[in-house]
């Protein structure tokens, strides 16, 4: 049996696959159909110091190959995640990584000193990369300095694995990623959706209430590989990889673009189970390859040395 | 809930680009109660990529059944047979109707595909010894299902069966004309006529169930892609796919 386990900062994982944020619930929700116990983590739903509405209907909208969603970080806030989902998560033999999103600096840092407080947590995730808020979201994440500012708040706050969880919709993720990097991050979740749209042509109406969305799904993992191959060109840090994976081969293609991990995002609403397939798939293809660890698989990517890539981007 | 494999007996069109599948799916059918809906991945490729909603028109023995227009590529595929490949069904799903408890006449009120719960909460109905009123309302006559539904009354948009105009207003003009024991009201039909049916029934003094739709991403309460203003919680929304698809009609700002 290969070692799937793979090591985030200071989290050991016991294997590379987490469920992505947003499409999980806040980890327990869906025992009927899901076994949490057999992946490496569940990244939760964001959560904010107050619970957030979200966005009014439609939120959801189909699209060839993927979805747009602008749920607008709905939730039940740090305070009854607390009291009524963690004491639930404790009993999971997983990784637990709390997703924070917020609308300033000060609100992560006083939802991640909050969560600090508890037992059960493993690690952060934060969230400054939704497209579908107005504060907050893209306005951090789109700004560097502003991005490794709250990596640097965040750091001194807690010695846990910490993920800071970055936009595509950027020129250059490389620069983002140098910056949280030398701030002091444990890794970094790559990528959050990419801003998209999609419009009734008869109504001459958005589909989305708030006219654009975030795009996952199928359609946007080669944008996901190529931010991941850019991000781990550019730093030592692990990238868990994130962009349309549904399958064990999407979650292989990941690994070897050099991320150290991979979240299972969109494919969980089509099928609860598929992060617990593809953690299976991740082992029997290890296994089969005479593979023994699955992170020597990590950024092997053979390009022909004949060839000089175009890496202008980088 | 439960997800799995269940095989398609048979695809057959109804009425007017109205479309019945039978589905062998004895676990779920067990299971099922009026108003709920199965979630259905139409083939295993990512075109369409998420599942699709339906309520489950009918219970057969370890069958089930739904009813579909054709309206985009998923339905399409669903229409053109049973496939050699079982389909993939999460169900069942959402709450379910109110059949039981403090009423003696069941008022059915269904516009357009709406009549998909009706089969099921006629039987379930007739089971609790209620006297049962079904109001359909058209576009026009090629799309009436009366099948498995009791003391039918029809409205269309053309007249070209039954009266013309909406549902809501054939049922404000019985209404008017006659008097039933403790009715309640039990609909699922598009939104415009939800809300009209709320109001009328608020105006009546009798309660009401409404069955919403919304586009939905995973069906399961996960995604939280599916939200209805509620009147009455802590929190301004309430998802169709896990808190409905049945709500009461005070409760929903529609």
């Amino acid at each position: 049996m290969a070692n799937l386990s793979v090591r985030i900062g200071s989290l050991k994982l016991k294997n590379p696959v987490l469920v992505a944020s947003g499409t999980f619930g806040y980890g327990g929700d869906v025992p009927d159909l899901s076994d949490v116990n057999t992946i490496g983590g569940i990244v939760t739903k964001s959560l904010s110091m107050k619970p957030r509405d979200g966005n009014p209907p439609d939120r959801i909208v189909e699209t060839a190959g993927g979805m747009l969603n602008s749920i607008g970080l709905a939730n039940i806030g740090v305070h009854e995640f607390i009291k009524n989902k963690l004491p639930g998560l404790r009993k999971f033999d997983t990784a637990i990584i709390a997703n924070i999103a917020a609308s300033s600096v000060e609100e992560y840092c006083d939802v991640l000193t909050l969560l600090e407080a508890q037992e059960g947590i493993h690690g952060y995730e934060i969230n400054v990369s939704c497209p579908n808020v107005k504060e907050g979201g893209l306005s951090f994440g789109t700004d560097p300095v502003i991005t490794a500012e709250i990596t640097r708040r965040l750091r001194k706050l807690t010695p846990k694995c910490l993920l800071m969880k970055l936009t595509p919709n950027v020129t250059h993720v490389s620069e983002f990623a140098r910056g949280v990097a030398g701030e002091g991050a444990d890794g970094i979740s790559l990528i959050n959706t990419v801003v998209g749209m999609a419009i009734d042509h008869r109504r001459r109406t958005p589909k989305l209430s708030t006219v654009t969305g975030g795009l996952s799904g199928p359609a946007i993992k080669p944008i996901a590989l190529a931010k991941v191959y850019e991000a781990a060109l550019a730093v030592k840090i692990p990238i868990i990889g994130i962009g349309g994976i549904m399958n064990t081969g999407d979650a292989l293609e990941f690994l070897i673009a050099g991320a150290t991990a991979i979240q299972v995002g969109t494919a969980n609403f089509i099928d609860p189970s598929a992060s617990m397939k593809i953690a299976a798939g991740l082992g029997e293809y290890c296994d089969a390859n005479n593979i023994a660890n699955v992170k020597d698989l990590v950024g092997t990517l053979k390009v022909r040395a004949d060839i000089s890539v175009v890496k202008s981007w980088l | 809930m439960r997800q799995g494999f269940y095989r398609v007996e048979s695809v057959r069109e109804i009425a007017g680009n109205i479309h019945l599948l039978s589905l062998h799916a004895p676990q779920i059918a067990s299971a099922v109660r009026a108003g709920q809906f199965l979630n259905i991945k139409t083939r295993d490729m990512y075109l369409p990529l998420l599942r699709r909603p339906f309520s489950v028109y009918n219970r057969n023995g370890d069958s089930l059944e739904i009813i579909f227009n054709v309206v985009g590529l998923g339905t399409r595929i669903l229409a053109s047979g049973p496939s050699r490949e079982p389909l993939d069904v999460i169900g069942p799903l959402g709450n379910a109707f109110g059949t039981g408890g403090d009423f003696e006449e069941a008022v059915l009120v269904a516009g357009g595909l709406g009549i998909a719960p009706m089969p099921m909460l006629t039987a379930e109905l007739k089971r609790a010894g209620k006297k049962i009123h079904t109001y359909i309302g058209a576009r026009n006559g090629s799309q009436i299902v009366r099948e498995h539904m009791e003391n039918v009354s029809v409205a269309t948009d053309d007249g070209s069966a039954g009266s013309r105009g909406t549902v809501v207003d054939l049922l404000r003009t019985h209404l008017g004309n006659s008097s039933m024991t403790r009715p309640k009201i039990f609909s699922c039909g598009p939104t415009p006529m939800l809300r009209a049916l709320a109001a009328l029934a608020d105006e009546a003094g009798i309660p009401c169930e409404l069955s919403l739709e919304s586009p939905m991403a995973c069906g399961i309460g996960i995604c939280q892609g599916c939200p209805v203003e509620v009147k009455d919680g802590p929190r301004k929304y309430a998802l169709v796919c896990r808190d409905g698809t049945v709500f009461d009609g005070k409760r929903v700002v529609l």
